[in-house]
């Protein structure tokens, strides 16, 4: 039998709106698909989860038709099932470690589990065990999947956690960076509620650092979790990037999704351009790329690389594709153009080639002589990030040469002071900072 | 949500707003910012802190209606959705006061630039520091905090346009002047102002501190919106700023920079004239 595809909106329909891409599983279609898994014994999916959610158990739940106690099971090891069940790279993990999927399909254990995820949301399942509270205070600076999922973890244990967000809502990257139509906020904000009820205080509008220090906090609380992300957008440092329809990916994604930029009704505004390139080749880049196709504008991805090189969900790819994103790959620009405003006319860009493989790598050089010109109206850097360090203002926390924050089984430099998710391991995944979350959390009970 | 204590027009197109937000003042020093948004679908907007009342937790803001999102604050009374500091690096010569007391220091502030030089000249007075203020405005009707900046500066010399306040011209007149006394100019205000200062003093070899106010989004290094050529190199004013060696800021690109967003604000205007105004 062949695996149940995730019913979806058209290519056509969608670059029209940002409601999400994928439909998710009806019930006959989540009881087809459960079907079809083995419950093996030695199950290597579970192995393949970051946060090793229990998967035949959960899915075996399904096939019961217990969808309330497979949410217990999936609660148990992640906090943000909604949220992992739609942007988790599962082909890299548990679904590409599928026994099903060495000679045909893997099992959809993402769709799977988003399934569960929101039949519980809709259905207001409470995965609420008694809590036995203990006397001990944390606090958590960031609210993004890493402070999340130590938040939930902790208050589950008797912790009394405290989050500090700088934003006026929480949530992080999964608020402001991934897009409504792969995550819709409203799902960001049920999962965040779900936190609330067990007890997590979410404080917004606070930088720390600068409102409060690290030290502050250390003070007032046994424990501090430090989840605050990765930070400042890079550019490339070409001629021409102060031009001004110039953006980070972030700021384009801010706008787009913290500030709801993509209703007309929006107060804050976003750029109307008509042909934009997004440079870079990631999820954030496909984000980008696919948010300003569904305002009307003619959107190319322009990555150094090739197609196979490209770093983003293969999934992401294709959606882009169908989408009708212009992919210009193995080309990078050398210099933007700029009239005598500062606005984007153009770009000087060059053909680039791949090398033969290299310790595992393929290099990346320019071809002499193939530079050229392309118009354009707006360009979009999407090159990842570098430590942002507001957050540890007037702390002595001990950074790596990267300006990392250096852990040593996440526990970092200064005493009773954690730190997991992109601040320490630079840009990652959504599921790696979860997993750095989970892991801290269990650092700190460990003190007890 | 935080109080608003009250929010009053203070000339033609300025208000002062007070909110009790005690986080955003306690750690405050001078230089530093604060974001707000009036309700909760608002845009968010940087604004200068110009006192703070820190054993109250009170927070003095005052702004300029520019377009959208600040006339909509000018409608704002009891409740003001969120409100986010302090941002940026403290000035730093507040922050080393100590290492300035022998030096001679001039303010010059811009039209509402005046309001975060305010708390500066407060703070080192404070700290034993006494500065010379100037400040300019286009006509005695926009000045405003005139009486506290003379409470806390005792020689504050005013220019304005039309000559209708103190003298008739710009700062940097009184400033070439006056330019032999001074070891260190901060000028804070409207960009070409600052940028007219800067090719001044560098002319003179006076160290220059400006304060920038570009385009924001979230105000915390998130998303290099505000990002200034400093040295030829982008810097982004929310965290590594907002205050910059003059002499290395590229004031035209900066310039420029302002004008990204002229057609979207225009609608977004009107937009918001017809919300508050209930017509449709």
């Amino acid at each position: 039998m062949e695996r149940i595809k995730m019913r979806m909106q058209s290519p056509q329909d969608r670059i029209n709106n940002f409601n999400e891409v994928e439909l998710g599983y009806n019930d006959k279609e989540a009881l087809e698909e459960a079907n079809r898994c083995l419950q093996c014994l030695n199950p290597r999916c579970v192995k393949g989860c970051p946060v090793n959610i229990e998967i035949p158990k959960f899915i075996k739940e399904i096939k019961e038709g217990n969808i309330e106690k497979a949410y217990e099971i999936i609660k148990n090891s992640s906090s943000l099932p909604a949220v992992c069940g739609r942007v988790c790279p599962q082909e890299k993990q548990c679904e590409g470690m599928c026994v099903k999927g060495i000679k045909g399909e893997a099992i959809a254990i993402g769709a799977l589990e988003r399934y569960v995820a929101d039949c519980a949301l809709k259905n207001n399942y409470s995965s609420v065990l008694n809590i036995e509270k203990n006397s001990k205070k944390v606090a958590i600076v960031g609210s993004g999947p890493a402070g999340l999922t130590c938040a939930g973890e902790l208050a589950k244990n008797g912790y009394s956690v405290t989050i500090y967000e700088v934003l006026h809502e929480a949530g992080g990257v999964l608020t402001y960076g991934i897009p409504e139509f792969r995550l819709p906020k409203e799902i960001v904000k049920k999962e965040i509620e779900s936190l609330k009820k067990l007890d997590v205080e979410i404080k917004t509008d606070i930088p720390v650092g600068n409102a409060i220090t690290i030290d502050d906090l250390r003070k007032e609380y046994d424990y501090v979790f430090l989840g605050q992300g990765a930070g400042l957008p890079k550019f490339m440092g070409i001629p021409g990037e102060e031009g001004n329809e110039v953006f980070s990916a972030n700021e384009i994604l801010t706008r787009i999704n913290l500030m709801k930029a993509y209703k007309s009704d929006s107060k804050t505004p976003i750029k109307k351009s008509k042909k934009a390139y997004v440079i870079g080749g990631g999820n954030v880049a496909m984000d980008a790329v696919r948010s300003l196709k569904r305002l009307g504008i003619e959107a190319h991805l322009m990555y150094r690389r090739g197609e196979d090189e490209l770093p983003a969900r293969k999934v992401e790819i294709e959606h882009a594709k169908e989408e009708g994103i212009i992919f210009d790959l193995l080309t990078n620009p050398k210099k933007i153009l700029l009239d005598e405003n500062n606005n984007v006319i153009g770009m000087e860009v060059i053909d680039m080639e791949l090398s033969d493989i290299v310790d595992g790598r393929r290099s990346v050089n320019e071809k002499l002589g193939s530079e050229h010109r392309v118009d354009c109206d707006m360009v979009v850097m999407a090159l990842g990030t570098s430590p942002n360090h507001e957050a540890l203002k007037n702390s002595n926390i001990k950074l790596d040469e990267k300006g990392l924050i250096v852990v040593d089984e996440l526990k970092t430099s200064l005493d009773n002071v954690y730190a997991g998710g992109d601040s320490v391991t630079g840009s990652a995944t959504v599921i790696l900072a979860m997993e750095a979350g989970k892991k801290a959390a269990k650092r700190i009970m460990e003190e007890l | 949500m935080y109080k608003v204590i009250y929010n009053k027009r203070i000339n033609k197109n300025s208000y002062e707003i007070l909110i009790e937000a005690p986080m955003v003042v306690e750690k405050f020093i001078p230089g530093q910012f604060a974001i707000v948004m009036a309700k909760s679908d608002s845009e968010k907007i940087p604004l200068s802190i110009y006192d703070c009342d820190k054993e109250k937790g009170l927070l003095y803001l005052i702004y300029q209606v520019v377009g959208a999102s600040t006339l909509e604050l000018t409608y704002i009374t009891d409740y003001i959705y969120s409100v986010t500091g302090p941002l940026g690096m403290p000035s730093e010569i507040c922050l080393n006061a100590n290492d300035y007391k022998s030096k001679k220091i001039v303010y010059v502030g811009g039209g509402v630039g005046i309001a975060p030089v305010y708390p500066q000249v407060k703070y080192l007075k404070e700290h034993g520091i006494d500065v010379d203020v100037i400040y300019g405005c286009r006509n005695k009707d926009l000045m405003i905090i005139k009486d506290k900046i003379e409470n806390v500066c005792s020689n504050v010399m005013y220019a304005t346009d039309d000559g209708s306040f103190g003298e008739k011209g710009f700062v940097t007149n009184i400033l070439e002047r006056n330019i032999d006394k001074y070891d260190i100019c901060i000028a804070i205000g409207p960009v070409i102002m600052m940028k007219n200062v800067c090719e001044l003093t560098k002319k003179y070899n006076v160290k220059t501190i400006v304060s920038m106010n570009p385009i924001m989004v979230d105000g915390s290094g998130m998303c290099g919106a505000c990002r200034c050529l400093i040295d030829g190199k982008p810097k982004f004013a929310c965290i590594h700023g907002p205050e910059f060696d003059g002499h290395k800021v590229d004031f035209e690109s900066a310039l420029k920079r302002m004008n990204t967003y002229k057609e979207e604000e225009k609608i977004k205007f009107d937009q918001m004239e017809v919300l508050l105004n209930g017509k449709n």
